[in-house]
């Protein structure tokens, strides 16, 4: 076993063990959006999961360090928050803010981690991007609501871990890039129907499962 | 595999003395050598076309001439160039410049046939002599020292006999006598550090791929070379395939790779062609595939063509790419030399390191560590454009100044302007100062002055540039480069692109130079990858060293370059202009340029799209047209009733 310290409490963990995981285990809140348990490598992508390390010079993402020897770990330095609050603030100005319509309104991981980070989920008017909000209808069963996506890729890992071939994918570049299911097939599709996993897996409102006839705007529960 | 009774050492002899005996042949029947450079910079300027004037020459007028190829030289600025070698006229090898299908005709006549080398048109004699100067004498050539392009221009690019003829291969007969933890020992005491950008020791990255305890290892080498305006790596490959695969040889033999790649762009025709040529040459000359010269190592160089997305030519988006996923970068480490193309170890070099390797091989780490400085020994190769008098691919030591390079071996900035910025590194690097032309560039000095090696790519701008342009010019780039996986980078730089853009446009708010420092500094430190941590750098040093670019640019709405058109205005002086003179008037492609009741010229503030037309087409005897910045400089001449604008006219 090996010994943590985060946020002055003290904790062991088996080595190899993830240092995201293991502070969430314990009870101590890292802010994550890209985080997946069961991933053999992270993605890494959100930006948030920031910590510093004693004897490293900059923040590290908590997702990317694999305890090996005792660590010394802060997860709320001024470099920490600074760099999570920008990349929050930055998810925000390209999200299609409208949470009394949106179906993942309370349960959605952007609006805990403004409140944990403190920052307004309207971000100053010079970083807005303006972009329409979209349904996005290609997968037969999923609407995808590109203008509430952001991009961790939990969707697209789950169902490539879950399945042979993910039925999502990225494409694009840039502040382009969009996540889009491409051609059906019958085989996967009729998966999806029993699978449902990368729905559930979507931290925000950007995946719904559509009910036949169901209009884009409504909830299903 | 069984070796065979000879050493490589004597396979690689016999080899080389066929080759000779060949090469010799081909001279001897033909007592004219006439050379044309035809890698892609040569094509563009028209090489195919001279090339094919002078075979039409040859098999007209039965010439006893022969007409090779070779690749670039470096010299794009005088392409097509040409080399004649023709020593029954008395004269040395002579080197033309900008030869077009006209002067081979007259270079024909007047030289092949008639003995004159019609000197006004030679840049220089190949070497030293009596009757003119060599081209060595000239900065350009003289000056700089080559490792890697020594051979490039000189030898054929599509003849194995001719590298090998030269010595090539020589240095891997020699690295097959050592065992493969001595050759890594080699580079290493040499100092090689990693031309693909960063600057990575060699010897280092081979020896934890070696050190990994796994069944298969890779080599890559990176041919990617997505930077605008980057091209070296590309002119290496047409220019001198041989030594390039040398080098992966030698590399693959070190690191006990069993596998080999080239990742090369598909929008590199050429060079894939070229490349495919002399990789089926070396399997022909048992220089690749199984028992390579005899020995009992062997291995197969593939070559596999990407989209060309400037993020693959990072790493670890390159080895995705080659497993035939989106090319996104992956979080490091593992690095790849410890579990890279399909987890296996992988070592990833740049084309320029992998052909540096066997001249160090060959001379020895303590001649490499002559050259360049004590942390960065050898050479770099800089593609110099933009205002320089002479600009193309120069080789030069580690630790030469700027102004050296841009000065002395460029000749310079024309037209007598002053020297304003350099842009060193591409989309990852930085815009320097007058303040760092003494400073000797080499990975670290660069690295201090917050911009970097990168490609070596080297933009040198005069005093009419707009260094806040350059930076929304980058970042275009990077903008549409990022491959989206992390937040700082796919929207942090959309921001950046958004806020510069508004400068140009004299539209930014107070507090954008602020959000640009902060926002820069944030996506450095919060990326992911190599493309999102270094694409702030064109903003972050231009806003530390041209700040006054960016001041005038946010509070007067004034653009000190003269650059960005939404703050500019050209008008005509009319104390200049010459009564009845229309040279402008042609040439605007809005009819914005009118006749003044003094039958001079005026600019029509409103229709002119500030494309500066009319200042080219102005004769210098009068120079009448003037830019000003803000455009409200600009003196007010009206339009007269009698000229009305055009689309008037027909409305
Ligand atoms: C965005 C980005 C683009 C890159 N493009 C190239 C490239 O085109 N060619 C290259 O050799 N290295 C490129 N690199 C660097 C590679 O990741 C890698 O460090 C290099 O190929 C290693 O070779 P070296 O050790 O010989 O320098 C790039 C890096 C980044 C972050
Ligand atoms: S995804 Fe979250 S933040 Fe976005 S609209 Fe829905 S509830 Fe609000
Ligand atoms: S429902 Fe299951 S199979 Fe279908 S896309 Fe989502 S994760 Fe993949
Ligand atoms: S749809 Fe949801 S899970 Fe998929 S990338 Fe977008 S935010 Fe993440
Ligand atoms: S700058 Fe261009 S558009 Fe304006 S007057 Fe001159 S030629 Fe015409
Ligand atoms: S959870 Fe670590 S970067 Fe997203
Ligand atoms: S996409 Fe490479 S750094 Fe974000």
């Amino acid at each position: 076993m090996v010994e943590l310290i985060v946020d002055g409490h003290r904790m062991t963990v088996p080595p190899g063990q993830q240092l995201l995981a293991a502070c969430l285990a314990e009870g101590i809140y890292i802010p994550h959006l890209c985080h997946l348990e069961e991933a053999p490598r992270p993605a890494a992508a959100c930006r948030l999961c920031f910590v510093e390390i004693a004897g490293v010079p900059a923040p590290q993402p908590a997702c990317t360090i694999r305890v090996a020897s005792a660590l010394k770990v802060r997860t709320d330095t001024p470099a920490v928050r600074r760099l999570q609050r920008m990349a929050l603030r930055l998810l925000l100005s390209a999200h299609h803010i409208d949470c009394r319509r949106c179906h993942a309104n309370r349960a959605c991981a952007l609006q805990s981690i403004a409140r944990f980070l403190k920052v307004g989920l309207h971000p100053k008017p010079l970083m807005a991007i303006a972009r329409p909000d979209e349904v996005d209808r290609h997968h037969p069963f999923i609407d995808h609501y590109p203008r509430r996506c952001v991009l961790c890729g939990r969707c697209v890992r789950t169902c490539r871990n879950g399945n042979d071939h993910p039925q999502f994918s990225f494409t694009g570049r840039g502040i382009d890039t969009v996540v889009r299911h491409y051609a059906s097939n019958l085989a996967l599709d009729k998966r999806c129907s029993e699978c449902r996993r990368c729905v559930a897996a979507c931290p925000v409102g950007a995946l719904q499962w559509r009910r036949e006839g169901a209009g884009a705007s409504e909830s299903v529960d | 595999m069984s070796a065979s009774e000879t050493s490589p050492l004597e396979a690689w002899t016999a080899l080389q003395a066929e080759a000779q005996q060949r090469e010799r042949q081909r001279a001897t029947g033909h007592p004219i050598q006439i050379t044309v450079g035809l890698a892609s910079c040569g094509i563009a300027a028209g090489g195919m076309e001279t090339q094919a004037a002078f075979a039409e020459a040859i098999a007209t007028q039965g010439l006893p001439a022969e007409l090779r190829t070779v690749g670039c030289c470096g010299h794009c600025y005088a392409e097509p160039v040409v080399i004649i070698d023709h020593p029954q006229s008395g004269f040395p090898a002579l080197f033309y410049h900008e030869v077009n299908p006209g002067k081979v005709h007259m270079l024909v006549r007047n030289f092949l046939l008639g003995g004159d080398p019609c000197l006004e048109h030679v840049m220089g004699a190949m070497e030293a002599n009596d009757l003119l100067p060599a081209v060595n004498d000239f900065a350009r050539f003289g000056l700089e020292k080559r490792i890697v392009m020594e051979r490039c221009g000189r030898i054929d690019p599509a003849s194995i006999a001719a590298y090998l003829a030269d010595g090539g291969y020589g240095a891997l007969a020699s690295a097959l006598a050592l065992s493969p933890a001595e050759i890594v020992a080699r580079i290493t005491a040499a100092g090689l550090r990693g031309r693909g950008g960063a600057g990575y020791p060699t010897g280092e990255k081979w020896r934890l791929a070696a050190s990994q305890s796994a069944t298969e290892r890779h080599l890559i080498c990176n041919a990617d070379e997505g930077d605008p305006g980057a091209y070296m790596d590309r002119t290496l490959i047409e220019s001198n395939p041989h030594q390039l695969i040398e080098g992966m040889l030698i590399a693959a033999y070190a690191v006990g790779a069993s596998r080999a790649k080239i990742y090369i762009r598909a929008e590199y025709p050429l060079a894939v062609s070229t490349l495919e040529v002399a990789l089926a040459q070396a399997r022909q000359h048992g220089l690749l595939g199984d028992a390579i010269l005899g020995s009992h190592f062997g291995i197969e160089i593939e070559i596999f063509q990407g989209s060309g997305a400037f993020v693959c030519g990072e790493e670890t988006a390159l080895i995705r790419s080659m497993e035939g996923f989106r090319g996104t970068p992956r979080h490091r480490p593992p690095y790849p030399s410890v579990s890279g193309l399909f987890d296996a170890p992988t070592v990833i070099n740049n084309v320029k390191t992998l052909s540096i390797v066997p001249p160090i091989i060959a001379k020895g780490a303590d001649w490499f560590r002559g050259i360049g400085t004590a942390e960065s020994p050898g050479t770099a190769i800089f593609s110099v454009v933009g205002d320089v008098t002479h600009p193309g691919l120069v080789e030069i030591p580690m630790g030469v100044t700027l102004r050296h390079l841009i000065f002395d071996v460029c000749g310079g900035i024309p037209d007598q302007k002053h020297f304003k910025a350099a842009q060193i590194g591409g989309p990852s690097g930085g815009c320097l100062n007058e303040t760092f032309l003494d400073t000797p560039i080499d990975f670290d000095t660069l690295a201090e002055a917050g911009a970097m090696m990168g490609s070596g790519g080297l933009v040198v701008m005069n005093a009419e540039s707009c260094m806040v342009d350059v930076a929304r010019f980058f970042l275009e780039f990077t903008q549409k480069e990022s491959c989206g996986k992390c937040a700082f980078c796919r929207i942090g730089t959309h921001h950046l692109l958004t806020c510069l853009e508004a400068l140009t446009k004299g539209k930014a708010e107070a507090g954008a130079l602020e959000l640009l420092q902060t926002l820069s500094e944030d996506i450095c430190n919060g990326s992911l990858c190599g493309l999102g941590k270094t694409a702030p750098n064109p903003v972050l040093t231009s806003l530390r060293h041209f700040a006054e670019d960016y001041r005038a640019h946010l509070e007067q709405q004034r653009c000190p370059g003269l650059t960005c058109r939404p703050l500019i205005a050209h008008y005509i002086d009319l104390e200049k202009c010459a009564r009845g003179c229309d040279a402008c008037v042609g040439v605007c492609p809005v009819a914005a340029v009118f006749t003044t009741s003094t039958r001079k010229k005026g600019i029509d503030i409103d229709l002119c799209i500030q494309c500066g037309e009319c200042i080219a087409a102005c004769p210098p005897q009068y120079d009448a047209v003037r830019v000003v910045s803000p455009p409200a400089l600009a003196p007010r001449v009206e339009r007269p009733q009698t000229d009305p604008p055009k689309n008037a006219e027909e409305g």
